[in-house]
């Protein structure tokens, strides 16, 4: 087993004529996702040539499900049209959608999220590097290769950090049953709740990474989670312990959430849960063969 | 983006809601003119992206022309939180009766735009949060359906008693969500709200922060970038698409990704080491991006040694590479370079470095390590 994704998992992908799309899509089939077609407007009828038979494109998600039956989709949509295009694929009833676009504007976000909550469906992103069951099915952006199969389940805010810590595990023999990069933007669809929960239900999960960063309060109420309904063991790192305070919000939003979201209040979270934070993205293995 | 507190207050304008005169000042002369032109007394305000202006001596009070343009001399050239002045904006000052504090921020929490109103206005809203928090209410709007007429009505009558005033409050705070969703904001407040003597309400002061998210489909908004207003090397880096904050250590970071990016600063730390920048060049790189990466880290006269930490993704290592092979060739870099990469590409990535005469590692612990131990020599070398 796996959480999201799996061998059953079959992905259309929105945007498949474009640059990052076109590319992505080649590494996933090559990966061995079950990739059933490719959504472009005005592109409807054509094949995505990958020198293996190619793959059918459709001008709109609902064509694409009706020909194809697809369960997941990814979206590589430029920013002004990924909100959108989430919702498209949500309205046509597919359950499972993963945004890898960077740069759409938050108040679009907070408009998917109500639209994506009111149809149940599962949103993973937007600005995330997706997530990768190895052996089984990839979806995204996540380099194949650094994964292996086994029991530890990873979650991240981070893109490169994640890639940083997955490569440690697996070059220590240490495999992953699923990879999962929630994504960096401060409304995004699945949280780092979400993951654990997935995980904690997961036969074959046996322990948990969590790669939190500074900003928000989601690594403390997943501590929270942790230590209150989890049985599995999760080990930690937070990044940017040593960043200037954020410019970004201010401290207005920090009142909203009651809290600054420094990396010291977070590793605190996680150590009053019972969660083993590391010092460098290295140590990382030590804790988890401490916990295995 | 920040934009001035002048511009937020047209943006208010804009949608109606009653804002007191102004005008914007570059120089003491042109000040005086404005002051003079008002009549009476009027507040000089220095128009810079920080917060504690008034803290910072940078909010002055002139009973007359006169005074306003020796304020003004003042507040010209003063340095505010690393700023610099270079514009302040002319008020005729307002008989004031009372003070609110009205703000709408994107909230990560309950995923919406969530207002933030109390009665204690004109002071630092974390103040009121931290000793009164019950003087503030707040309330999350629905995406679906905007700020719905009875919901502006509840937070107009929190922070008023007065019926005109709850009714004229009530639309100015509809009228601030409307603002706030078409200008793209991520946080927009006003502090104060004001009450006059003769029962109006208006926005005295207007801080918006613009979603850079939304820039590009927001012309209008996107060019009141004051690039004066901001440190130049961050504004060089936004032009070449990598984010950049300069920090106060002597090892420069070139590395991809902001979590990643993190860790490497964290990772010098750790070893012992001071960064001195946080720099972030981004997915789908290409050659020219670390051109731009290593001239503005360059620039700075603290920089001793410069660490890539590379895990290619989207980001292809050689590009990367290429990169820095360009940007030796174009640049007078006097400082080593230390490198890892890994991931995409990572063995033309390798051919490409050595070909040139540089060495790199697949580890961020060795690089980060080396980094740290260059800096030390450097460092005792400069001394001895």
């Amino acid at each position: 087993m796996a959480i999201f994704i799996d061998e059953n998992t079959t992905l259309l992908v929105q945007g498949i004529t474009g640059r990052d799309g076109s590319f992505h899509a080649r590494q996933m089939i090559e990966y061995g996702t079950r990739l059933v077609g490719g959504v472009t407007p005005g592109k409807g009828g054509q094949t995505f040539e990958n020198g293996n038979g190619g793959v059918p494109i459709f001008d709109t998600v609902e064509l694409a499900v009706q020909e194809t039956g697809a369960n997941t989709s990814v979206v590589y949509v430029p920013p002004a049209f990924a909100a959108d295009a989430i919702m498209e694929a949500v309205h046509v009833g597919i359950p499972f959608v993963v945004a890898i676009t960077e740069g759409i504007p938050v108040l679009d976000m907070t408009r998917v999220h109500a639209f994506v909550t009111d149809h149940g469906a599962r949103l993973l992103g937007p600005n995330c590097p997706g997530l990768l069951s190895p052996g089984r099915s990839k979806v995204g952006i996540l380099p194949g290769p650094i994964a292996t199969p086994g029991q530890v389940g990873v979650v991240s805010r981070s893109g490169t950090l994640t890639y940083e810590v997955v490569y440690q595990l697996t070059r220590a023999g240490i495999g992953q049953s699923t990879c999962v990069g929630i994504g960096g933007d401060p409304i995004n669809g699945t949280s780092f709740i979400d993951c654990l929960a997935a995980f904690e239900a997961d036969a074959e999960t046996r322990a948990i990474v969590m790669i939190g960063e500074i900003g928000g309060t989601d690594e403390q109420e997943a501590a929270e989670f942790v230590s209150t309904k989890m049985t599995k063991p999760v080990v930690g790192f937070i990044a940017g312990q040593t960043a200037p305070p954020g410019r970004r919000m201010g401290h207005a939003g920090a009142i909203i959430s009651g809290s600054e979201g420094t990396a010291a209040e977070k590793i605190e979270a996680f150590e009053k849960n019972g969660i083993g934070v590391a010092q460098r993205p290295s140590d990382v293995v030590g804790l988890v063969r401490d916990v295995l | 983006m920040n934009i001035h507190e002048y511009q937020a207050r047209d943006i208010l304008r804009r949608h109606g809601v009653p804002v007191p005169p102004g005008e914007v000042a570059t120089s003491a002369e042109e000040a005086e003119r404005i002051a003079q032109r008002f009549g009476g007394a009027v507040v000089i305000k220095a128009q810079v992206h920080a917060g504690g202006r008034g803290k910072a001596g940078g909010v002055k009070l002139a009973q007359d022309a006169a005074e306003a343009r020796s304020h003004a001399e003042r507040i010209f050239g003063m340095t505010i939180k690393g700023l610099v002045v270079e514009k302040v904006l002319v008020a005729p000052t307002e008989d004031i009766a009372s003070e609110a504090y009205v703000g709408v921020i994107v909230d990560r929490g309950t995923r919406r735009a969530v207002f933030m109103v109390s009665r204690e206005g004109g002071i630092d809203i974390e103040e009121v949060a931290a000793k009164t928090p019950h003087l503030i209410r707040k309330l999350p709007v629905d995406p679906r359906y905007g700020l719905l007429p009875f919901e502006a009505y509840e937070l107009a009558v929190f922070l008023y008693d007065d019926l005109p005033q709850q009714r004229a409050c009530a639309k100015i705070l509809r009228q601030l969500y409307t603002a706030v969703i078409e200008s793209g904001a991520s946080l927009a407040e006003i502090n104060p709200l004001v009450t006059t003597r003769n029962g109006e309400v208006k926005a005295l002061d207007a801080k918006f922060n613009i979603d850079d998210n939304e820039l590009f489909r927001r012309p209008g908004i996107a060019e009141l970038r004051d690039t004066s207003a901001e440190p130049a090397a961050e504004t060089r880096a936004r032009e070449a698409g990598l984010t950049f904050i300069k920090l106060d250590g002597d090892i420069g970071a070139v590395v991809n990704g902001a979590g990643l990016a993190m860790a490497t600063m964290d990772l010098i730390k750790h070893y012992g080491g001071e960064p001195a920048n946080f720099l972030d060049i981004g997915g789908s790189s290409n050659p020219e991006k670390v051109v731009a990466a290593l001239e503005i880290i360059t620039a700075d006269p603290n920089v001793r040694v410069i660490c890539f930490n590379i895990f290619g993704g989207i980001t292809r290592c050689d590009d990367v590479a290429s990169g820095i092979v360009e940007a030796t060739r174009r640049l007078d870099i006097d400082v080593p370079l230390v490198i890892r990469l890994t991931g995409t590409n990572e063995e033309a990535a390798l051919a490409i470095l050595e070909e040139a005469g540089f060495s790199a590692t697949t580890s961020m612990d060795d690089v980060v390590q080396r980094a740290v131990e260059m800096a030390a020599e450097q460092a005792t070398r400069a001394v001895g």
